[in-house]
């Protein structure tokens, strides 16, 4: 008898046994609401060839080795690796005594007003010796320049130094929504970003491609998947237009994942990623170095399924969230804290999120193989899957005349928003059970854990330090050079070194942002429910 | 016949996060209440303009990004200059819970946590306004 002969029996079997009707009541979906067969066999992966379809798991992907490296680098952390949050106004553009920015100022993030905010941050630091993460987007060549012009009055040049801005200004109309420009002059600062790097900051990570925050405004995984390599093709073809070799900066793009509740769909999505992204960028994009077919990621457990209920039970659901994204071969890990449902997590929240990520890679065992997962009809038939409906979002975005069209008529807003509301209503229908939330709940349960608590003195002190910068500084040559920005801003020029030039004179970034809006205007969003 | 509800969800602050108030929009909708959504990035300034421009029943804000005691307090004291204090404000975010006592204390009338029900938001509107349908 066949494999396949045999396998068919054996589900037919299956069937019968639990008498056609299922073993509980409610229905075999995925937590996107995909169909899951109860099982898997050779029928699900028929017409997939290893050598051909699948290729040998190490080839073009991330090493088990190199996370093993990353997260030794955590347990090393702050020595290293710097990642840097910002507050509110920093993100949007706007000064720490702007009107705007009341009851905001390093709030969840540190407020930057200008070099001089940059330069107290990495005091007493060597910007060579250490890496930088900075989470920013439509302000991101501000911030860049002012670390940029940092390290630049301590001697260090631009190409010693390394770190990532996440730059991912897309999926700030999609799910985010802390944009500043309308997307076509945003795309623009993108493309002169891809360039100046290329040319004069090689170590720099110039756009962390992310579907966190699409998954986090409530997509299905497939939609996580096809908008967030979507943006990427984009970032891709805006480069390329720009006149850019793609093989210039595509090794520079890296990605950014959520790992959410359902194990094996997420472990496929990131399964997926990979193979779509490196076929893409050898056919379509004729991408020859290696290292542009590498689709590196970084995942963050998903922080919207944590409960305010019971918030201890967070730590067990991250945990299992962390490994499916090792599984399915991430490059690097944030583990949420159990508390950030109730407010900013506190160091011992923070200590035991760390503490995850460290049992995972000391004690488990699971890193030693990569792609371990291989193989398995299940896994194969769901990356396949996901792969191929992400091909019809792919289609349909290019229907409406790619990315930037179909943010315009409000296809991801609505699409992500649908899906939002019905997940809520599964979960409100019992549908979908959430431990402690909607099942297994404590009658008057009393919460107490302790929450770190914000210093209110933070906004007057940031007030007047932005004050003294501009009392201190040469005025007219910072006139000058928000003068000379906006006629850049008008031309086509790279707006990057004049950008610099501003940084280095300690204008501010509300001054910078400022100027450049005279010119590129600001994002309305049109309204979807 | 009695009279609809009227809805303002607003989104005050610099944040984006705006799954829940738009889950919340939707929800009173199906819910049927008359729901206005007033998209995000809104000054307090803005929310008691539109809330009066639509003469609305209740105000709920959401709010994700740490700066509710000012957003709050705000958008109540302007309700009021304008005449308008008959206008029921609640919210709901990630708000801990001693700023959620105080809130309470201030007149906010109801505060919604994660992980709330949104048949438990649509049942206090309409226990608000007990001549509704």
């Amino acid at each position: 008898m066949t494999d396949s002969k045999r396998f068919d029996e054996a589900e037919k079997g299956y069937r019968e046994a639990l008498g056609g009707e299922t073993i509980r009541d409610v229905e075999f979906t995925t937590v996107s609401g995909e169909a899951v067969d109860p099982l898997y066999g050779p029928r699900h992966t028929a017409g997939l060839d290893y050598l051909e379809d699948l290729g040998f798991p190490f080839a073009g992907f991330g090493t088990a080795a190199d996370t093993n490296r990353r997260y030794h680098y955590l347990l090393e952390h702050g020595q290293t690796g710097l990642s840097v949050a910002f507050d509110m106004p920093t993100i949007m553009g706007y000064d720490s005594d702007h009107k705007r920015s009341e009851g905001e100022v390093g709030r969840c993030g540190v407020a930057i007003d200008s070099l001089k905010d940059m330069e107290t941050l990495f005091d007493g630091i060597d910007l060579s010796k250490i890496t930088t993460s900075m989470t920013i987007n439509a302000p991101a060549s501000i911030l860049l320049s002012f670390y940029l012009a940092a390290g630049e009055k301590k001697g260090i040049p631009f190409d010693r130094m390394g770190g990532t801005i996440q730059n991912d200004i897309l999926k700030e109309y999609i799910a985010q929504k802390s944009w500043i420009f309308p997307p076509e002059p945003s795309m623009r600062i993108i493309t002169d970003i891809l360039a100046f790097c290329s040319d004069h900051v090689p170590k720099w990570n110039t756009i962390s491609i992310s579907g966190y925050h699409i998954r986090e405004a409530g997509s299905t995984a497939v939609q996580e998947l096809a908008f967030t390599l979507a943006d990427g093709f984009a970032y891709v073809e805006a480069g390329m237009a720009a006149g850019l070799d793609v093989d210039a900066f595509a090794p520079r793009l890296s990605f950014f994942f959520n790992a959410h509740l359902d194990f094996f769909e997420e472990i496929a999505k990131y399964r997926a990623a990979r193979r779509i992204w490196a076929r893409r960028m050898k056919e379509k994009y004729g991408a020859k170095d290696e290292r542009s077919l590498l689709l590196r990621f970084h995942t963050q457990t998903a922080g919207c399924t944590l409960t305010a209920q019971q918030p201890e039970n967070n730590i067990v659901r991250t945990a299992f969230q962390a490994l499916s994204a090792v599984l399915g071969g991430t490059q690097s890990l944030h583990t949420n804290s159990m508390d950030e449902t109730l407010a900013l997590p506190s160091e011992k929240a923070v200590m035991i999120a760390l503490r995850t990520q460290q049992m995972i890679a000391e004690e488990t065992g699971v890193i030693n193989t990569a792609d371990p997962l291989a193989g398995s009809w299940f896994i194969e038939a769901k990356t396949r899957e996901m792969e191929e409906k992400a091909e019809d979002y792919f289609r349909r975005i290019d229907d409406f005349g790619g990315v930037v069209k179909a943010i315009e008529q409000g296809f991801f807003q609505k699409e992500i928003g649908r899906a939002a509301y019905t997940y809520q209503k599964a979960v409100e229908a019992g549908k979908k059970i959430i431990v402690g939330l909607n099942a297994y709940e404590i009658e008057g349960e009393k919460i107490d854990i302790p929450l770190l608590k914000i210093d209110p003195q933070v906004e007057s002190h940031q007030k007047e330090n932005v004050r003294k910068v501009r009392e201190n500084r040469d005025n007219d040559k910072a006139a000058r050079e928000l003068a000379r920005l906006a006629t850049a801003a008008a031309g086509d020029d790279n707006l990057i070194p004049v950008i610099l030039d501003c940084a280095r004179c300690y204008c501010t970034e509300g001054e910078i942002i400022g100027e450049l809006k005279k010119i590129f205007g600001e994002y309305r969003e049109p309204l979807f429910l | 016949m009695a009279r609809m509800i009227r809805v303002l969800v607003a989104k005050p602050g610099l944040d984006g996060h705006d799954r829940g108030a738009k889950v919340v929009a939707n929800a009173l909708k199906d819910a049927g209440m008359e729901v206005i959504y007033t998209g995000l990035h809104q000054t307090p300034e803005m929310i008691a303009e539109s809330a009066v421009q639509e003469d609305v029943d209740i105000v709920g804000l959401s709010i994700l990004s740490g700066a509710h005691m000012t957003m709050f307090p705000r958008v109540m004291e302007l309700l009021k200059e304008k005449g308008a204090e008959h206008i029921v404000v609640f919210g709901g975010g990630i708000i801990p819970a001693e700023d959620v006592c105080r809130l309470e204390e201030m007149g906010v009338a109801r505060i919604f946590g994660p992980g709330t029900d949104t048949g438990d938001i649509a049942s206090f509107i309409k226990g608000s306004f007990p001549d509704t349908e």
